[in-house]
Order: structure tokens, then C-alpha cells, then sequence
């Protein structure tokens, strides 16, 4: 285990962290749907040939096998992209994992957009909202290599069926060690009075650089959360930031339905009713294109977050004050 | 029982009342002797004749849960009465006290329809009581529509959903290889026509032959009637045997009734190098004459007249079947 400050991506964090999870635990299983080299499973398959099934392009006997050795006391690590982990397997993963409750990891790499180039039928834009709506399902998207590296250490150690998304690109480092653990799953990664930028993934960096060009452009301070579970959402975190800055931007590399956005507007709309403005992908596919362009063309940049959170703020004196709650919202 | 009835008549559901005075457990069946225990095995493995008896007590609990439910697929369990029987009163190593128990065979109701034969077979080995298996698909009781791991004791995993048995099957002979036990615990999954025109059924038969498991069989319980029709009209599944061998199973097929059959393709299965397909040609509401075969009973509990009868022609054969039981014993 060594944290990585170059750009690096999140699937390969988790290739990595199964190495390690595989030297420690003889009960750990692999499965692949004819993807390791993407999913990077396959530095596993190899230091662990016995323990590696890579089931081919069949992605829902994959999953219904995970239950089968889940069940029979392995712990199952199954991968694929999250197009087919999601989309093309639901009802494998709902009944065989989730109403099982059965301890699955479900490796999905190249979420998002970002994936690029194979365009639309890879680009899976709604697996977190999938996942989301599914009972007994944890949902964690890492931010970066760093906090995937910890997520997949830290996915063994829990009891229930977990999602956890990773992604095709480098990605830049937002933490500077492999951090202790993911806690809550909410991190404030800068701390500011004015708004608050929640992001998930591949837009947590991104909103870093939106926070620092609001700073800089209009001298507004913003606070940066980062949330890496999705599901369960731990509220009190989101809460206490709303509650501070009365205003906020969600940034995903996802629709907005169903998504962080969602998560973050259920949670207030009951709690402490703020101004809620998403950056995420509409009612609309991806498109081919290279993994950055992708992300410009659907604004799903720090200038996308940015000027979002400029509109935001725009409309704050307006339906923000007085605080419904204020601080004092528990 | 008729008196039952007639009472019923007063009551404002009638229906439920006289159904439920079908199915009295206090007299279950006459000599209700229990299921032979693993331990026991060793010394005298149940007879044939013996296997045939049970089949028709795992019937009669059938279609008294039915009645009382009001609601399941009595005619799917109804097929797959011999073979549930053939499994866990010989076939089946497996003890009730110790459900855990890692070397124990796993047996998989892929087509989970019909959870109410492997619900009776639990409930007469003692994995619950007998009681239970009135509260079939009703709020707070555990026996689920479908087999439920999560709720009910001896359920290995949840199913129904159909395709996905298989999947599961395979999923738990890898896990019983990687530890060890290849030789020793087998797994029995018990496969509806319906799981055979899944297209996952397949990518597991694929997979299968590919880790080459020797420790899994796939029992199909094949007949030929689907929720629609005949399979030939909704959607023909052809020579399911040609198809697993094509695929690089062992395959026989057999008559799905025939207890001597049953039990020597089971326990030959155990013995291969390679998956096993059992393809057991089955009347869909075999051991009920107004259901046998007849199409317009899938997922359509009895009505309390058809429960009636029915239960009179099973303990009609019960009692012929234990009287003979007791005469083979008198001649030995």
C-alpha cells in the first residue's frame, strides 16, 4: 500500500487494494466478466489464479454466482463495468445479493461519462440511482486512487452488499495519504461560510478548483464536501453544512435524478429546506469523445460547478434568509 | 372432516374455515413415522416403496398449504414430488440439527415456485415445525412465496426468479471446491422448464462444463406446462438432454415418477467427473387426476372442492401405500 499524488485512476486503486485484501484473507473470491484488464481484477487473477473466476461475457451468471459462494461463506469481489453490473444484471444483484444481504462487493469501473471514447451503450449514467433505490445496497464512489485504495480495504471489513464505483481516467489526488478510513463517508475537504459544494467521484477535485476560482473571482468562500457513500447518507454532515451556508451546488458524474443530488435534496427538503443546484447529466446519453471532452461537453467541469454555484449564490438573499432552522436544525 | 364442513357453512368465510378443516395436522397421515435421519443412513437406506409413501405425504401437505393459502403453485410442486423426496429422504446428505453444517449437500430450488414440496420436505425433517407450514405466504410467517435463505431455516439460497438457480448452484460447488470439499458435498438443483428458457440458465450450463465442477446436477423437472400454454406452443425447449450433453454435461433423462430412476440417476450424478443433468420428463399435478397434466392450474391454488378431492384420492393412495409397507415388513 503506498498513496499515489501523480493523477491516477480509481480502478486502479481497487486492482490494487485486492492484491493486498487477497494476501490477508484466504476467503476473498474474484469474479470477472471478461474485463480484468479494465477493471484491473487482473493483477488478482494472477497473484491468485484458484481464486479468480473470470465468468466471460456473462455478467448475470457472475452475479448470481457471487451469491452462490457468498453464501457459502466466500467473500465475492465481482467486477465488471457499471453499465453491465447494474443495467444488464439488476435482478441478479437485487435478489441473489441485496435481499440476501450477503457480503458482495460489486466492482463497477468505468462509471460515467468520463469513460469516453465508446460512447453512449458504455457510458452508465444511472448506476448510482439504481443502486441507490435498491434495499440493503451500500453505495460508495472514491474520489480519488487514494480513497479507493482505503474504500476496497475498508469493503471488507463490512457485513452487507456493497456498490462501489470507480473510473477509467487519472484522476488527480484529493487526499495526500491513503486516508485512516472513509468515516461517514462525508469529508469536508475545505471549509467556507457561503455555500457549499457537495461532490461525489470525479467531480470532488473539480470542485476544489471551483471553490478556488469563486475564492479568487468573487471572493466568495466556499465549502467543499466530499461524499463517498452515497447510501446510507450521513445527513448530519450535509445538514451541518446547509445549515451554515443556507445554499448549495451537487456535482456528479451521473444523472441528476436518483443521484447525489437527490440524496442531498431529500435529506434537506425534510430537514432544512436550502437553495439546491445540481451539476450532473440531464435527460440525455453520453456521447463518444475523448474522456476529458466528455466531461466539457456536458459541463461537468470546475467551471461547470463554478458558474452554477455563481447562479446559486445569485438567488440566495432571495430564498435563503431568514435560515428556516438556522443552526440549531437537530 | 364432512361435519367440518357442514359447520363452516355458518361462517362468514366459509372458504377459509372449511379449508382450514382439511387440514387438521393433529392427524397429519396414519403412522406418520418421521424421515429417516442422516445418521441412520448408514444402516438401512429408505425403500422405494418407502420414497413413493413420502412422496405422497409431501403431496397431501401440499395441497392442504394451498387450501389454506389460497394462493401458490400447487401443480408445479405437485411434479416435482417424486424427485424432492428421492433427494431429502435419501439422496441428501444433510442433518436438521445442524443446518451449518459446512460438508452437508446443498440442494437449490432453482424453480422456487415451488417452495411448498421443499417447505413440506423441511418441515417433516424437522428443520421447523409442522405447524408452520400453515402460514404459508401470509404477513409474519416465515415460508415466503418463494424460498427465502434470510427466513426460513434450510433454505440455502433465495430463488425465484427464474435462471438464476443454476448460477447460484455453480456459484456454491466452486466455494465447496475451493474448500475442499468437491468430494464430499454435492449440490442438487432442482430446474423448472421455465429456468431452461432463461438464457442465464445457460451461461451457468457454459460455465459449468468450463470450471468442469464434479460436484453439481441439475435436475429438470419437465413438464411441459407453463403459465401461457404447453412449452411446445409458448416457446419449445426441444431435447433438453441433447442440449446439456451438447454443452459438455453428462445428461440422462429419465421418468420423472419412476422412484427407481430417480434415485439411480441421482446417485449416479454424485459419482461423475463433470455436471449432471437429469432431465425428468414430469406431469405437471402428478398425483391429483383432475390437475394431471392439464393446463389452466399454473399459479391457481385449489378451490375447497378440488382440495377435498384431491386430499381423498392422496390418502386413498397413502393408505394402499402404507398397507402394503406393512405387509412387506410382516413378510420379512
Amino acid at each position: 500500500m503506498g498513496a499515489k499524488s501523480e493523477p491516477t485512476a480509481t480502478r486502479v486503486a481497487y486492482g490494487e487494494a485486492l492484491v493486498e485484501l487477497g494476501e490477508k484473507h484466504e476467503d476473498i473470491v474474484v469474479l470477472d466478466a471478461d474485463l480484468s484488464v479494465s477493471t484491473q481484477t487482473a493483477k488478482f487473477g494472477k497473484a491468485f489464479p484458484d481464486r479468480f473466476f473470470n465468468c466471460g461475457a456473462a455478467e448475470a451468471n457472475m452475479m448470481s454466482m457471487a451469491c452462490g459462494l457468498a453464501a457459502t461463506g466466500k467473500r465475492p469481489y465481482a467486477s465488471t463495468f457499471a453499465i453491465f453490473a447494474t443495467g444488464r444484471a439488476y435482478d441478479q444483484v437485487r435478489l441473489g445479493i441485496a435481499h440476501n444481504e450477503l457480503p458482495v462487493r460489486i466492482g463497477a469501473s468505468h462509471g460515467g461519462v468520463s469513460l469516453g471514447e465508446d460512447g453512449a451503450s458504455h457510458q452508465m449514467i444511472e448506476d448510482i440511482a439504481l443502486m441507490r433505490a435498491m434495499p440493503k445496497m451500500t453505495v460508495v464512489v472514491p474520489a480519488d486512487y487514494n480513497q479507493a485504495y482505503r474504500a476496497t480495504l475498508e469493503s471488507y471489513e463490512r457485513d452487507e452488499p456493497m456498490y462501489l464505483r470507480f473510473g477509467r481516467p487519472a484522476t488527480p489526488a484529493v487526499y495526500d495519504e491513503i486516508p485512516e478510513t472513509l468515516g461517514e463517508g462525508v469529508d469536508v475537504l475545505r471549509e467556507g461560510k457561503d455555500i457549499t459544494l457537495i461532490a461525489t467521484g470525479h467531480m470532488v477535485w473539480r470542485a476544489l478548483e471551483a471553490a478556488e476560482s469563486l475564492k479568487r473571482e468573487d471572493g466568495v468562500d466556499a465549502e467543499v464536501l466530499n461524499v463517498s457513500i452515497i447510501k446510507p447518507l450521513h445527513s448530519e454532515s450535509i445538514l451541518e453544512s446547509i445549515a451554515k451556508t443556507g445554499v448549495v451546488v451537487t456535482a456528479e458524474e451521473h444523472r441528476v435524478v436518483g443521484g447525489l443530488a437527490d440524496a442531498v435534496r431529500q435529506v434537506a427538503a425534510e430537514q432544512h429546506p436550502v437553495p439546491i443546484f445540481a451539476v450532473g447529466m440531464g435527460d440525455e446519453f453520453g456521447v463518444s469523445g475523448t474522456g476529458e471532452a466528455c466531461m466539457e461537453h456536458f459541463g461537468l467541469t470546475a467551471r461547470g460547478i463554478a458558474d452554477r454555484a455563481r447562479e446559486a449564490l445569485l438567488l440566495k438573499p432571495i430564498v435563503s434568509h431568514p435560515p428556516l432552522l438556522g443552526r440549531d436544525w437537530t | 372432516m364432512v361435519a367440518a364442513v357442514e359447520a363452516a357453512k355458518a361462517h362468514p368465510d366459509p372458504d377459509a374455515l372449511a379449508n382450514l378443516a382439511l387440514v387438521r395436522h393433529l392427524h397429519p397421515v396414519p403412522d406418520p413415522r418421521p424421515p429417516t435421519k442422516e445418521a441412520a443412513l448408514g444402516e438401512r437406506a429408505p425403500s422405494i416403496a418407502e420414497l413413493e409413501r413420502w412422496a405422497t405425504i409431501l403431496r397431501i401437505e401440499c395441497v392442504r398449504m394451498l387450501a389454506v393459502a389460497k394462493s401458490g403453485h400447487l401443480d408445479s410442486s405437485l411434479s416435482a414430488a417424486d424427485i424432492v423426496s428421492a433427494l431429502y429422504n435419501r439422496v441428501l446428505r444433510h442433518d436438521p440439527e445442524r443446518p451449518d453444517w459446512p460438508e452437508r449437500d446443498r440442494f437449490v430450488l432453482c424453480k422456487g415456485h415451488a417452495a411448498p414440496i421443499q417447505y413440506a420436505a423441511l418441515a417433516h425433517h424437522g428443520y421447523f415445525p409442522l405447524e408452520d407450514l400453515m402460514g404459508l405466504r401470509k404477513i409474519g410467517e416465515h415460508l415466503q412465496g418463494h424460498p427465502d435463505m434470510t427466513r426460513t431455516p434450510g433454505v440455502e439460497v433465495s430463488t425465484g426468479s427464474l435462471g438464476q438457480g443454476l448460477s447460484m448452484c455453480l456459484g456454491i460447488a466452486l466455494a465447496l471446491r475451493l474448500d475442499g470439499l468437491e468430494d464430499t458435498a454435492h449440490v442438487f438443483g432442482l430446474l423448472s422448464d421455465g429456468d431452461c428458457q432463461e438464457g442465464q440458465t445457460w451461461e451457468a450450463v457454459t460455465a459449468a462444463a468450463h470450471y468442469k465442477v464434479s460436484n453439481l446436477t441439475a435436475i429438470v423437472d419437465y413438464n411441459h406446462l407453463q403459465t401461457d400454454g404447453t412449452t411446445e406452443e409458448v416457446m419449445d425447449l426441444g431435447d433438453l438432454r441433447a442440449k446439456f450433453e451438447s454443452f459438455g454435461w453428462d445428461a440422462v433423462e429419465i421418468d420423472g415418477h419412476d422412484m427407481e430412476a430417480i434415485v439411480e440417476a441421482l446417485e449416479r450424478s454424485r459419482t461423475l467427473d463433470r455436471p449432471a443433468a437429469i432431465v425428468a420428463q414430469t406431469r405437471k399435478g402428478r398425483g391429483v387426476s383432475a390437475m394431471e397434466g392439464r393446463f389452466g392450474f399454473h399459479g391457481k391454488p385449489p378451490t375447497p372442492e378440488q382440495a377435498e378431492a384431491a386430499l381423498e384420492e392422496l390418502m386413498a393412495k397413502l393408505e394402499e401405500q402404507t398397507a402394503a409397507l406393512a405387509a412387506t415388513e410382516g413378510d420379512s
